[in-house]
């Protein structure tokens, strides 16, 4: 049962992403990425990490994906098959910072240790979380808050209508 | 906290006769048959709540045709039946009617758009409790599962707004999505505030909390302040009148739903009623006290009265959380009948110069009311 939940989770993140970066029109590829965030939420109810699950639902699928999807929708051409054609030279940088990612990100997974014994529901993650937030975590906790309060005051600058 | 589907699971398949090696099935046939139970409660209530709707309206503005529609000898009239042959209307109406898409529209997308909307609110019932134990999945979560996957319905309100391909559509989709991130805000805020005082995210453990002290409305103004910011924000979440901006029918035509018809437009229907009852739910639950009833928490704030009285109990509980959220929903269709919309420009005011500051210093208040009185 876990193993069959495990597998359609997978495939549902690697087939939709697929099609996110595959897609021509960029409102399609946005639908699909919502599946790509649904199926990572998916995976982390399967790893009982509910909260984190409920809070990638909030900031990816009803915040920043609405974004997205909003400013893809005053880009022109979406629909049409038009892609931008990019010179060779520029290819090779991007499948050079590929290349270059992807061994990145291999080199973590394989030197990652990861848990391999039996899952353990934990009672009550969010108060751990909580707690641990507001003491082994404070420093983390609190410049992550002063950085999205900068970001804030920032837009908030930026949008302000000139007077005089 | 057992939920209805742990009652269901357990009691079905922990029966001598279901062999082990159906537990996998079992489970999928439970999911299925509370799923159609969910399904079939939205559109029961959808269907009550458009014949209340019509006939707030016509008892509020003297609208003399729902009250005339009559079924079976039942004639109509200034009656409380007065009319109800047009539920039956409406709805064969909706069934029967073409489903056209556009031309120059987005086929996939016109199509699949509008089961997203209703998806984020069939999603949403699954975490909230309708009565002591009555919820399909009691999650740990509970309110922030419930903002979070209702968040979702945005997505397929711009995408259906984008793939009509229609200007009338796409302003409103546009409001929208503005109207709703804005919202959600003070919305989380005035949550956050409840959760602070309880400790928890769970509907239960809310509800036990009033229980032993008192409901959320009455217990510091900070709260009382937080109760109308809650409601006056779920009520823009819905995007019912004086907020209904995304398909205010005098300028947009029906903004965003302008290009659907029949059963697709019915979706639209189902799933605005299911967020009424989804935020008239929440306010219950999380301000009124859910399924405690008026009677006996009365009695237990004034001392007279310990434990459930004859009037609490999880069978009572059923009818109070029910006359609580028929109460909301009737609000809403109050403010709907006698409210004028506002400006796009008074929406946005409204959001961020007066709920969300009110909203921050009111989590500031009430910390310090915790630890003054708490």
């Amino acid at each position: 049962m876990g193993e069959i939940t495990f597998i359609i989770l997978a495939a549902l993140v690697v087939v939709t992403a697929y099609f996110t970066v595959t897609s021509p029109n960029l409102v399609h590829a946005a639908v699909a990425l919502m599946g790509t965030l649904f199926g990572v939420a998916g995976l982390y109810v399967f790893l009982y990490a509910d909260f984190l699950a409920a809070t990638q639902v909030v900031i990816y699928v009803g915040g920043i994906l609405v974004l997205i999807i909003f400013g893809v929708m005053f880009t022109t051409q979406i629909g049409s098959q038009v892609m931008v054609k990019s010179s060779v030279p520029n290819r090779l940088a991007s499948a050079l910072a590929v290349l270059v990612l992807f061994v990145g990100l291999a080199n973590i997974m394989l030197q990652a240790p990861w848990h391999r014994g039996e899952l353990v529901a934990v009672e009550g993650t969010v108060k751990t979380l909580g707690t641990s937030l507001l003491t082994r975590y404070l420093l983390h906790f609190e410049v992550a808050g002063v950085l999205l309060l900068l970001s804030l005051l920032g837009a908030a600058y930026l949008a302000r209508r000139e007077h005089g | 906290m057992t939920s209805f589907t742990d009652f269901l699971t357990t009691g079905l398949l922990g029966l001598s006769w279901v062999p082990d090696s159906a537990w996998a099935g079992g489970v999928l046939a439970v999911a299925i048959l509370l799923g159609l139970g969910v399904f079939t409660l939205m559109a029961l209530n959808a269907m009550v709540a458009v014949y209340f709707e019509r006939k707030v309206s016509a008892f509020m503005q003297d609208r003399l045709g729902p009250m005339e529609v009559g079924l079976f000898g039942f004639r109509g009239g200034k009656r409380f039946w007065g009319g109800i042959g047009q539920t039956v209307a409406d709805a064969v109406k909706l069934v029967i009617k073409e489903d056209t898409i556009p031309a120059d529209s987005d086929p996939r997308l016109f199509r699949f758009a509008p089961f997203l909307i209703f998806g984020a609110a069939f999603c949403a019932f699954i975490g909230i409790p309708v009565g002591y134990g009555l919820v399909i999945s009691d999650f740990n979560i509970g309110i922030l599962y419930v903002t979070a996957i209702s968040s979702v319905g945005v997505i397929g309100i711009i995408l259906t707004g984008w793939a009509s391909n229609n200007k009338w559509s796409l302003y409103g989709a546009m409001r929208s999505a503005a109207q709703i991130i804005s919202y959600e805000l003070p919305l989380g805020l005035s949550l956050l505030l409840v959760v602070m005082v309880v400790g928890s995210l769970q509907f239960h453990d809310i509800v036990a909390w009033q229980e032993e002290h008192r409901w959320f409305l009455i217990h510091s103004p900070f709260t009382m302040v937080a109760f109308l910011i809650f409601f006056m924000s779920g009520v823009a979440e819905v995007n019912r009148t004086p907020f209904d901006l995304p398909e205010s029918e005098s300028e947009l035509v029906a903004g965003f739903m302008t290009e659907y018809s029949g059963f697709r437009w019915a979706i639209f229907f189902l799933s605005e009623y299911a967020n009424m009852a989804i935020i008239s739910l929440m306010t219950a639950i999380v301000f009124l006290g859910g399924w405690l009833s008026p009677v006996g928490s009365l009695l237990r704030l004034l001392g007279i009265a310990e434990g459930w009285y004859y009037l609490d109990g999880p069978i009572w509980g059923v009818f109070w959380i029910m006359g609580k959220v028929v109460f909301f929903i009737f609000v809403m269709m109050w403010f709907r009948w006698t409210w004028p919309r506002l400006r796009v420009d008074q929406l946005m005011y409204t959001a961020w110069k007066v709920f969300i500051p009110f909203s921050l210093a009111n989590i500031f208040f009430v910390g310090v009311w915790e630890l003054v009185f708490g």
